[in-house]
């Protein structure tokens, strides 16, 4: 078949609104549970939070709660926020800015137990560096005060 | 002097950017000629631009503590090259250079496209210098790269060590030419339809931008990967996240375009619909840089945590974009139409190409936009991760993949031989290889095993338009088509192999324990301290063996003390079958340290098939550019 000009815009067309239209509809369907929200140990105690679902878990490193397994590879910490506290393992290398005290994003899911199960724990390369979901003013006043030494 | 001498600059460079602007809407509407002019004042631009940024590496090479910015990012005890590269390892040094790579486009458009028509040239160097002039306030009123500190710093605060690495050094730069280079595809776009002269003329006057920026984009990304892969320690070469994704959106988007220019440019087809494409390539560019520049993500590459910077970018992002689009919807209707193609042809196919590509881009878009959106209107924090991206785009990218054997058989405007019977062995090829993966890995994912099946077609299938072909009286860019088909190929092998046969082991030992990965014997013999230039480090010396030959890797945890910062150094060997890839984490007080070992299989082919991808586009621009000096020496 030749399209006739007029006929094979039209064409042209209809078929860019429905890429645009399937993008959106797929990204949508996958977005619907695939999706990691983030939670802080106030959210998980509040029950927020779904045991079984990937999701991300952010607060600081309690004080003197690290502790290693015999195994010697996974290690069990506790994150609070001030108001709650999760206890959390986590079987691999721990990144090099993990640190008792400091800020923690952990990637996994919480057990029936109310343990958070971490796959992977970002705590980031750069002293200047917060999780944004645990407030940029302290980063910056970190950054103000490391300049002003 | 050498910093107000670039902020000097700048400032003339932003002045002459709007004196172009100014100029090339009076030469359009007919009211001025002004072509020379034009053209000259975007050189002129484009100069100051190099000048200013030639006085920010000086400054940086003397680390200069008065100035802010080399206090804030360098230090005095720094490798001479990380000081240079520190110059545009920060916010304010990395935009300058943006800026400078934008007024060199415009200048060597000014001075390479003079065979457009001088409306549609003029009228894309006058886009070109909009493009400029926003970019250069941005610079002047929110980053100005050049400010003083009184009194100057008595040592600066270090550049994050994580940066300190030759591959990132040269990440950022090539990138950007990418990125920046695509803009040229923008303004030519703009001026043609401001001029309404959209033809082959102009399509070959922008293919080699889109080429040009194209292969940098691809090598960039490939660098980039490689660069995640052996420093963050993670055993993993794509983690998409939102800055992996700034790079690919553009990088999708240009694929898109460089396809459909080369349908404009050989058949005088697809007008309206590479003027979109060309539109959302260097939006994608501009996404990008919002990203990454506004601090409003979470990740190793963001410095700026100032909301008005990402304020700024977004709302010059939004006139452009803006203004080509209602350009676009005004313009669209009024093209020539094209030149008609039957429903099995190259031209159809690439149609397809564009749709599947623009689909993935959407997706990637969605994904990574999402958690900003849904933050801003429900106030839940959430990520979106591989789990969405890998299903929701892999099977996308499989079904493109599968369009890339059979595309570039079929000839332009209509198909009438059967083509499908060339594809005959790569398509036992890639039957066969399933059938193996269903046999012998079935705990792989569905993805993988089609990922394994498809680069066992495609890799003989890239091959099949040279055959038949005198290989030396082959222009050269078929060859470079072929190529970059095959490197497609190559990647997809190489990453679906990553994902089926990668064996990871974890364990505590001690030095003199060994262990065992997959084919591998992996001895570790000690640990001792060492030191480099600004750091020190604890390195094991790791023996491994699988048969014959031993090979040692030494894995280390570096410490740096400006700023205080930890690294993990991973150790890689690479051997033909594939890498074993080695890190050293933590003691424990019974003298074990942690080992985090991992054998990959093939894994060496993402980054070949990367690199074999840049090389093919490369080749089509020495073989485009041949044929136009051709043209215009027996013109």
């Amino acid at each position: 078949m030749i399209a006739r000009p007029k006929h094979q815009r039209l064409v042209l067309v209809i078929l860019a609104i429905l890429a645009v239209l399937g993008a959106v509809l797929l990204a949508m369907w996958g977005l619907q549970d695939r999706a990691a929200y983030f939670y802080t140990p106030a959210d998980i105690a509040a029950g927020k939070a779904a045991p079984g679902r990937a999701m991300r878990l952010g607060g600081m490193v309690e004080k003197g709660s690290v502790k290693r397994d015999v195994d010697g590879v996974t290690t069990r910490f506790v994150v609070e926020d001030g108001e709650a506290r999760v206890p959390v393992t986590y079987r691999g290398i721990l990144p090099d800015l993990f640190r008792e005290g400091s800020g923690v994003v952990a990637e996994g899911q919480l057990s029936s137990g109310n343990t958070f199960v971490a796959d992977n724990i970002l705590a980031k390369h750069d002293e200047r560096y917060m999780p944004p979901q645990l407030g940029n003013q302290q980063a910056e006043h970190q950054a103000g005060q490391t300049l002003k030494r | 002097m050498t910093a107000e001498a670039g902020l000097a600059a700048l400032w003339l460079a932003a002045a002459l950017s709007l004196l172009g602007l100014f100029l090339s809407i009076l030469h359009v509407r007919g009211k001025l000629e002004a072509d020379r002019t034009v053209r000259g004042l975007a050189v002129v631009q484009g100069l100051l631009c190099l000048f200013a940024f030639a006085m920010l590496l000086i400054v940086f090479a003397r680390t200069d503590l008065s100035v802010l910015l080399v206090a804030s990012n360098s230090h005095s005890a720094k490798p001479f090259v990380y000081k240079i590269a520190g110059a545009w390892g920060n916010h304010e040094g990395s935009m300058l250079l943006w800026v400078t790579v934008l007024g060199l486009s415009g200048a060597a458009m000014a001075v390479f496209s003079r065979r457009l028509p001088s409306r549609t040239l003029i009228a894309a160097l006058g886009a070109q210098a909009a493009l400029a002039l926003g970019f250069h306030a941005f610079l002047l009123l929110a980053s100005n790269p050049f400010a003083r500190l009184d009194p100057p710093a008595p040592e600066g605060r270090g550049l994050n060590p994580l940066l300190q690495d030759p591959g990132l050094a040269f990440h950022p730069p090539t990138l950007y030419l990418g990125y920046v280079g695509l803009s040229v595809a923008f303004s030519l776009a703009v001026g043609a339809m401001l001029a309404g002269d959209v033809d082959r003329q102009l399509a070959r006057a922008m293919r080699p931008w889109v080429l040009g920026a194209w292969i940098f984009l691809t090598l960039g990304i490939t660098a980039g990967s490689y660069w995640a892969y052996y420093e963050l320690g993670w055993g993993g070469w794509w983690f998409w996240d939102p800055v992996e994704n700034a790079s690919l959106m553009p990088w999708l988007a240009a694929t898109a375009l460089l396809h459909s220019v080369a349908v404009l440019a050989a058949r005088n087809a697809l007008k309206a619909w590479t003027m979109m494409l060309a539109v959302i390539a260097f939006t994608m560019s501009m996404v990008g840089t919002f990203l990454v520049r506004s601090g409003i993500l979470t990740s190793v590459h963001s410095f700026a945590v100032d909301p008005t910077r990402g304020g700024f970018i977004l709302a010059l992002l939004g006139i452009y974009v803006t203004a080509a689009f209602v350009l676009f919807a005004v313009r669209a209707g009024t093209l020539r139409e094209g030149a008609p193609f039957e429903l099995v042809s190259r031209e159809a196919a690439i149609v397809l190409n564009n749709l599947l590509l623009t689909v993935i881009l959407g997706i990637v878009f969605i994904g990574t936009l999402y958690p900003l959106m849904a933050e801003a209107v429900t106030g839940e924090k959430l990520s979106v991760g591989a789990p969405y991206f890998n299903a929701v785009a892999g099977p996308l990218a499989i079904l493109l993949g599968i369009l890339l054997t059979v595309g570039p058989l079929l000839s332009w405007r209509r198909e009438s031989r059967p083509v499908l019977r060339k594809l005959a062995l790569p398509a036992l090829f890639a039957a066969t290889v399933l059938v193996i993966a269903f046999l012998a890995w079935p705990q792989a994912t569905i993805l993988t095993k089609l990922g394994l099946a498809l680069g066992a077609g495609l890799i003989p299938a890239a091959l099949l338009p040279l055959i038949g072909r005198n290989p030396l009286r082959t222009p050269l860019a078929i060859w470079g088509m072929a190529i970059a088909h095959l490197g497609a190929g190559v990647a997809i092998a190489g990453m679906a192999a990553d994902s089926a046969f990668t064996t990871e082991k974890l364990t505590a030992a001690r030095p003199g324990e060994t262990v065992e990965i997959g084919p591998w014997l992996v001895k570790f013999e000690s640990v001792a301290p060492v030191a480099g230039p600004n750091w020190t480090a604890v390195e094991a010396e790791l023996r491994a063996s699988r048969g014959g030959g031993v090979e040692v890797l030494r894995p280390q945890t570096r410490s740096f003390s400006n700023p205080p910062t930890e690294t993990n150094e991973a150790a890689i060997k690479t051997v033909l079958a594939g890498q074993l890839y080695t890190v050293i984490g933590q003691p424990d007080p019974e003298g074990r340290w942690q080992l985090r070992l991992w054998w990959k299989p093939m894994v060496t082919l993402i980054w070949l098939g990367g690199a074999l991808v840049g090389l093919g586009g490369l080749l089509a621009l020495l073989g485009h550019a041949r044929r136009a000096w051709r043209r215009r020496a027996f013109a």
